[in-house]
């Protein structure tokens, strides 16, 4: 079985993001750019199951502008055996980005597809959801664990849901998101960075893949949140008390 | 729906692309929204009734508002009953009943949400943004070939919305130029669902059950058990007071102090992910991005850093109060008030000198 897992490349989540004077989004040219950490749980999980000898490839994908292969290079250093990279513009939606999985899938025909549940910039948590409906694939969303059985072919999927944890059991082919507690991905060691250079990353294009880019959504300006008026530092409990009992006036 | 008013329905989503700057949410489509609506022990969740909040920005005299519930067994129907009279914009409760939701998974869930779009040809799907519409809404709208928007926190028209992005550091306008339906999950701290009165003078609205003949069901996934974490704390989203408990715990055992604080406060308790990480907590009550969105009326941080992650799942609240024993954790640039001090000194203080809760 292959597992495909796709990987988008961020702005790194430690960043502290500047809004464009133009309000068409979030400047991101000469800031560091990192593999979604979701997206590196997603590849981990994927490594895992390959390691545990249920799966024989891995297959990193990313779509977007050209430097997307910077990131799967990082994914081909964690240990993925071969990427494919979709030109395609950074300004892609969830729906777009589904379709052009779907279209992966159907060419590579892996056995799981696993995702990050949301990237930290658009905050979307919709692209895993959607490609399973595409492929009528089941879905394991938000998975902290996941246990393949080889000779029933299913995966069973603990998800993290408000109020606890739920367990689902999937049929293979499925679609799993990776939550944070999935796994602690692995560094990529020096002799892996320079293996990784060998490895192949196919370059596609939508057109080949059939899927027609249009977007129903357009973004109509990015701005800063209200800034929160200045606070005060206290030099006791029992002013801190004081305060929230007569200025405040929340407890 | 005839092929006149088919046309003429075409026509007028034509002109209300071209008109950008529409100045209201009213438009004059006939059309309706459904509310994507969770019921747990015989009751609409409180979820619910903040997308029911939501949705009926995009009410005008023309149009109804459906709410749809599935699931099975009397507790089902006791929430419709319940449902019917919850909210004057309630048009309609759509029950679909049937074993297939007796558990809320994606694969029937979306099938359903899809059919009842072929049926009813809405304007607006709304759910709320917890794990359930996170899950089920993405994939419905998928399957319809639509582009649907998470996390709403305003509705600036009735396809023009805002929404976070960049854990919370950024507001992103966006709108929808699609065809119907326009599909949205909402953060429900930004929709407060006004108190529900009892003797509220309108009337039931009807309940209708769904015709589910035509479902054909995707059987490729099944539920195997879920573990609830039993609390006697109030539910961290809709608390009043959220007290929150960060690495600086140092353990399981230390953390009772914070739930100790909760207690006196009649709070529920919150935790960073380095705390659930540790294990001194379980992770249902991470604040954060990637956890619960909260915005109560005091949010009291003790022991937080306050990394950007974990901001983003609290700067709504009213008052924020932090204690730290660092003076330059991030924590006091966004906090109320402040306390540079050793929490396991200032929370034994504190539970001598507050006052009983009321």
């Amino acid at each position: 079985m292959k597992i495909m897992v796709a990987i988008k490349r961020v702005v790194d989540y430690a960043v502290k993001i500047r809004i464009k004077s133009d309000k068409t989004g979030v400047e991101t040219t000469n800031v560091k750019m990192s593999m979604n950490p979701f997206c590196e749980i997603a590849l981990e999980e994927a490594l895992k199951i390959k390691e545990s000898g249920f799966a024989s490839e891995v297959i990193a994908v990313s779509m977007g502008p050209a430097q997307c292969v910077d990131t799967l290079r990082t994914g081909l250093a964690m240990g993925a055996d071969r990427a494919i990279h979709v030109d395609a513009p950074a300004t892609l939606f969830p729906l777009s980005v589904a379709k052009l999985l779907k279209a992966l899938v159907e060419v590579e025909k892996p056995g799981l597809l696993i995702l990050g549940k949301q990237a930290i910039d658009d905050d979307c948590n919709q692209t895993g959801q959607m490609v399973a409906g595409l492929l009528n694939w089941p879905q394991g969303t938000f998975a902290s664990k996941v246990v393949l059985d080889k000779e029933k072919n299913v995966a069973t999927v603990d998800r993290e849901v408000d109020g606890g944890l739920e367990t689902l059991c999937l049929d293979l082919p499925a679609v799993l998101t990776a939550d944070l507690r999935l796994n602690q991905p692995r560094y990529a060691t020096l002799p892996n960075i320079m293996k990784a250079k060998s490895k192949a990353i196919k370059k596609m294009t939508a057109e080949e893949l059939k899927v027609e880019m249009r977007s129903d959504m357009e973004v109509v300006q990015v701005i800063e949140p209200p800034k929160r008026k200045a606070g005060v530092i206290v030099s006791s409990v029992d002013e801190l008390v004081d305060k929230l009992m007569n200025e405040a006036h929340v407890i | 729906m005839s092929i006149s008013s088919k046309l003429l329905r075409a026509i007028i989503t034509r002109r209300h692309l071209i008109a950008h700057a529409s100045p209201s949410i009213s438009s004059s489509r006939h059309l309706g929204t459904l509310v994507i609506a969770e019921h747990e022990g015989g009751s609409l969740t409180s979820t619910s009734l903040s997308s029911v909040e939501a949705a009926s920005k995009f009410l005008n005299k023309d149009s109804s508002l459906s709410l749809l519930l599935a699931g099975t067994g009397p507790s089902l129907h006791e929430a419709a009953a319940k449902a019917a009279s919850c909210h004057p914009s309630i048009s309609q409760v759509l029950v679909a009943d049937s074993d297939k939701f007796k558990h809320p998974l994606a694969e029937p869930w979306a099938r359903l949400v899809y059919l009842m779009q072929q049926k009813g040809e809405y304007s607006h799907i709304v759910a709320a943004s917890g794990s359930f519409g996170k899950n089920v809404l993405p994939r419905a709208a998928a399957l319809l070939d639509v582009s649907p928007v998470t996390d709403v926190i305003e509705i600036s028209e009735s396809r023009t919305f805002v929404r976070p992005i960049y854990a919370g550091n950024a507001l992103c306008t966006v709108r929808y130029t699609g065809s119907d339906p326009c599909m949205l999950t909402i953060r429900t701290t930004s929709f407060p669902a006004a108190s529900v009165s009892p003797d509220s003078k309108t009337s039931a609205a009807p309940i209708h059950q769904v015709d589910l003949s035509t479902f054909s069901e995707d059987g490729n996934s099944r539920f195997v058990k879920q573990t609830t974490q039993e609390s006697e704390h109030p539910d961290l989203g809709s608390a009043r007071v959220v007290i929150t408990g960060g690495r600086a715990l140092k353990s399981a055992e230390n953390f009772k102090i914070i739930e100790k604080l909760a207690e006196k406060l009649g709070a529920a308790v919150g935790a960073t992910r380095a705390a659930v990480d540790a294990g001194y907590v379980t992770n249902e009550l991470q604040v954060g991005q990637t956890g619960k969105i909260v915005a109560p009326d005091l949010y009291m941080a003790f022991g937080v850093s306050g990394a950007i992650q974990h901001i983003a799942g609290m700067r709504d609240s009213k008052v924020i109060v932090a204690v730290n024993k660092d003076a330059d954790a991030p924590i006091f640039q966004v906090a109320d008030y402040g306390l540079v001090g050793d929490l396991f000194e200032v929370i034994p203080e504190l539970l001598e000198k507050l006052p009983e809760k009321k």
